[in-house]
């Protein structure tokens, strides 16, 4: 049988890649968003994998500080999105292009 | 060890069967009269009305984000609470530290308005 | 099987830093408190919390010391980072006084906290000694600053480069994140010390996937920050877009943070994987100066032409990275500094030009304006010059000790490439000179009188340009001495 801490390193790889990919190819800013928080749900489960690993608690401690640091982003984010979406009518990244990407 | 999952997977294979037979042969075998009404969308029996985009007021918006940001503050303090004895002096002013920084914020919020809800 | 150390309440460590984040904490209530009249004065309260700061920064300079059980490494390439965010603070504070009548939005609590918050950040990521504390200090810094550049809640263009900001942060930081995993899955330890340690005494695990991938998911999230190519494209629309006096303090206090943060990281933990990471960023450095350099060129927006530039900037910094000495290093801090002074300074002027609800960022806008505006004129050319490494200007002498300690060890290649890139970068700088001098203006500008403070903020700069270029001995020493102290 598979050892547990490769399925768990798998799934956090596979999670990030997931969130990768999503961020470089949706348009839509809240959806972009939303990949990337998987992107770090995934480094979050690899954190905890290595900390079981590791038998430290470093890596614990680590994924409480992406939480809080993920809802303050969450929250600073979304007050972006709905300036921009009261002022341009729309939050497609495509059509933001008052200056080159 | 593996065996003993047998039956179980029997099940499920019959189960997901039963279930994927009955919608292919209902679809294959039914009569298909289409009409308009029959397309709308089913919400109990109901005519239904309005958009399926209803804005939700603002105000829903920051006090969610706020629940959000200070609900997740309570993170740092289940393991501080649980070695509160070990942590001794320095766990406790550094825990006093973060909520009187915490409360200025609240104040901030507050006084901005943000929790008014009329 | 876990045990845990309870560390000493050590305040002094962290004195300055502790004292712009009350300033910050004063500055919000002060704003929600005092009302309408209270408003002007938030920026003389953060004046004072900064100036304050950089005054116990001198005082509580000691020896080294670890505080907070490895958090955070006070030592003296901390203590020249602080120096360089407190600096830069002080004189984006100065700027935003004065542009609070080009932009009203920015007269209040909330700008001048945001920024006193992402001054804190900063100054910790100089001092971070645990990838954690490189962590939350990088968000505090980045959340604040993705706020700053949306400041100017009614222009289009701010908010667009808010959101383009926040998205390519966010995800810079999904990739920082994901090395820090692999390389504490490596090492079981995310100390930057202990990493040291460990690597070096486990030469043997240097070349297991994990560590080579983190390394380079690493470089990645860095190299968004700092803007290395190729992961500078948000740089000029940020820029762009963002209040010009964000803009200056984005482009020099992010930058050294970062750099601050890249270099602990890289030269303390993965000390025994320079070989592998300097081709990289040898590569990198190249290619950073000279794609900055050569779009810079073709640029028609000032703001947009001094983003290009600051790509350009990086890349030198770079040189002194790959080359990795102890001087080299020193001569990093020395050049952020410089940098520091010339690109806020010219970014005081831009912020000067214009009157309220307009600005003037076109280069064509800056036809003229030496004899106009004489001061604008005069200090905006030192900077340029400062910029384009011509003496007497702190650009001149960062270039050279960079460049000198390239050819001293051996990467004679990297060196000429960057006076190569040096001469190209002239064409620009001068060609706003020019401008400013030998061209009558396109059409009519008014500008607001400038206020004392940005008096003051162009007379700092222009003073810590020429004071570096003409003296360089006091500020090198204590950048040499600031460089031994690491780790």
């Amino acid at each position: 049988m598979i050892d547990n801490q490769s399925v768990y390193l798998a799934i956090s790889i596979i999670l990030f890649v997931i969130g990768a990919a999503g961020a470089i190819c949706r348009r839509n800013a809240i959806v972009v968003f939303m990949c990337i928080e998987i992107m770090l749900a995934g480094v979050s489960i690899a954190f905890v994998t290595f900390s079981r690993a590791n038998q430290s608690l470093d890596g614990i401690f680590m994924v409480l500080f992406v939480m809080a640091v993920a809802a303050a982003e969450a929250a600073v984010g979304l007050a972006i999105f709905v300036l921009m979406y009261r002022k341009h009518g729309s939050i497609d990244l495509d059509k933001f292009n008052l200056m080159k990407w | 060890m593996l065996r003993d999952y047998v039956p179980v997977m029997l099940m499920m294979l019959v189960g997901a069967g039963f279930g994927v037979v009955a919608v292919v042969l209902s679809s294959a075998l039914g009569p298909k009269r289409r009409s308009r009404v029959k397309k709308e969308t089913y919400e109990c029996g109901m005519t239904t009305q309005g958009a399926t985009y209803a804005p939700t007021p603002i105000k829903y918006y920051v006090v969610a984000l706020l629940f959000l940001v200070f609900d997740l503050e309570c993170v740092f303090m289940y393991p501080w609470a649980v070695h509160y004895k070990s942590l001794g002096v320095f766990g406790f002013v550094e825990m006093v530290i973060f909520m009187v920084v915490l409360f200025v914020c609240y104040v901030y919020v507050w006084k901005k308005g943000a929790l008014e809800w009329e | 099987m876990l045990e845990f150390v309870v560390p000493a309440l050590n305040l002094k460590a962290i004195l300055p830093q502790l004292i712009l984040a009350l300033t910050a904490l004063t500055v919000l209530l002060v704003d929600v408190f005092a009302g309408k009249d209270g408003k002007t004065s938030l920026g003389g309260l953060s004046l004072i919390g900064v100036v304050a700061a950089l005054v116990t920064l001198f005082l509580s300079r000691g020896d080294f010391e670890s505080a907070y059980a490895g958090m955070l490494a006070v030592d003296g390439f901390g203590f020249f980072i602080t120096l360089i965010i407190c600096l830069v603070a002080l004189l984006s504070i100065l700027v935003a006084i004065s542009y609070e009548k080009v932009c009203p939005e920015i007269r209040s609590g909330e700008f001048y906290s945001l920024l006193l918050f992402a001054a804190f950040g900063m100054s910790f990521m100089g001092s971070a000694s645990n990838l954690i504390m490189i962590f939350v200090a990088l968000e505090t810094m980045s959340i604040s600053i993705y706020v700053l550049a949306g400041f100017k809640r009614d222009n289009l263009k701010s908010i667009e480069s808010a959101l383009k900001y926040f998205l390519l942060g966010a995800f810079a930081s999904g990739f920082l994140l994901f090395g820090f995993a692999l390389i504490y899955g490596a090492a079981g330890t995310l100390d930057i010390v202990k990493l040291g340690s460990f690597f070096t005494a486990h030469p043997d695990l240097l070349h297991q996937p994990l560590v080579m991938g983190g390394v380079a998911l690493m470089t990645v999230g860095f190299g968004f920050k700092i803007a290395m190519f190729p992961f500078h494209m948000w740089t000029p629309d940020v820029y762009e877009g963002a209040p010009s006096v964000v803009t200056g303090f984005m482009a020099t206090g992010v930058k050294a943070a970062a750099f601050a943060a890249l270099v602990r990281v890289f030269f303390v933990a993965f000390a025994a994987l320079q070989t592998d990471w300097t081709t990289i960023m040898w590569i990198a450095a190249l290619l950073t100066m000279t794609v900055g350099n050569l779009i810079a060129i073709s640029q028609t927006n000032i703001k947009r032409m001094l983003a290009y530039s600051s790509i350009a900037h990086a890349g030198y910094l770079l040189i002194g990275f790959v080359v990795g000495s102890e001087i080299a290093r020193s001569a990093i801090l020395f050049y952020l500094l410089g940098y520091a002074f010339a690109n806020i300074g010219a970014f005081a002027v831009i912020s000067a030009m214009g009157s309220k609800g307009e600005e003037y960022n076109e280069l064509s806008d800056f036809q003229g304006v030496g004899f106009k505006y004489p001061m604008l004129g005069l200090t905006m050319s030192i900077f340029l010059f400062s910029m384009a490494g011509i003496p007497p200007a702190a650009g001149f002498m960062g270039k050279f000790f960079i460049f000198s300690e390239a050819i001293k060890a051996g990467y004679v290649w990297l060196a000429i490439f960057g006076v190569i890139n040096s001469v190209i970068s002239l064409y620009y700088y001068l060609g706003v000179i020019v401008r400013m001098y030998f061209k009558d203006p396109e059409r009519e500008i008014s500008i607001a009188a400038p206020a004392g403070t940005l008096v003051a903020a162009l007379s700092l700069a222009a003073f810590g340009v020429l004071q570096m270029g003409i003296f360089p001995s006091y500020v090198w020493d204590l950048a040499r001495a600031s460089a031994k102290m690491l780790m």
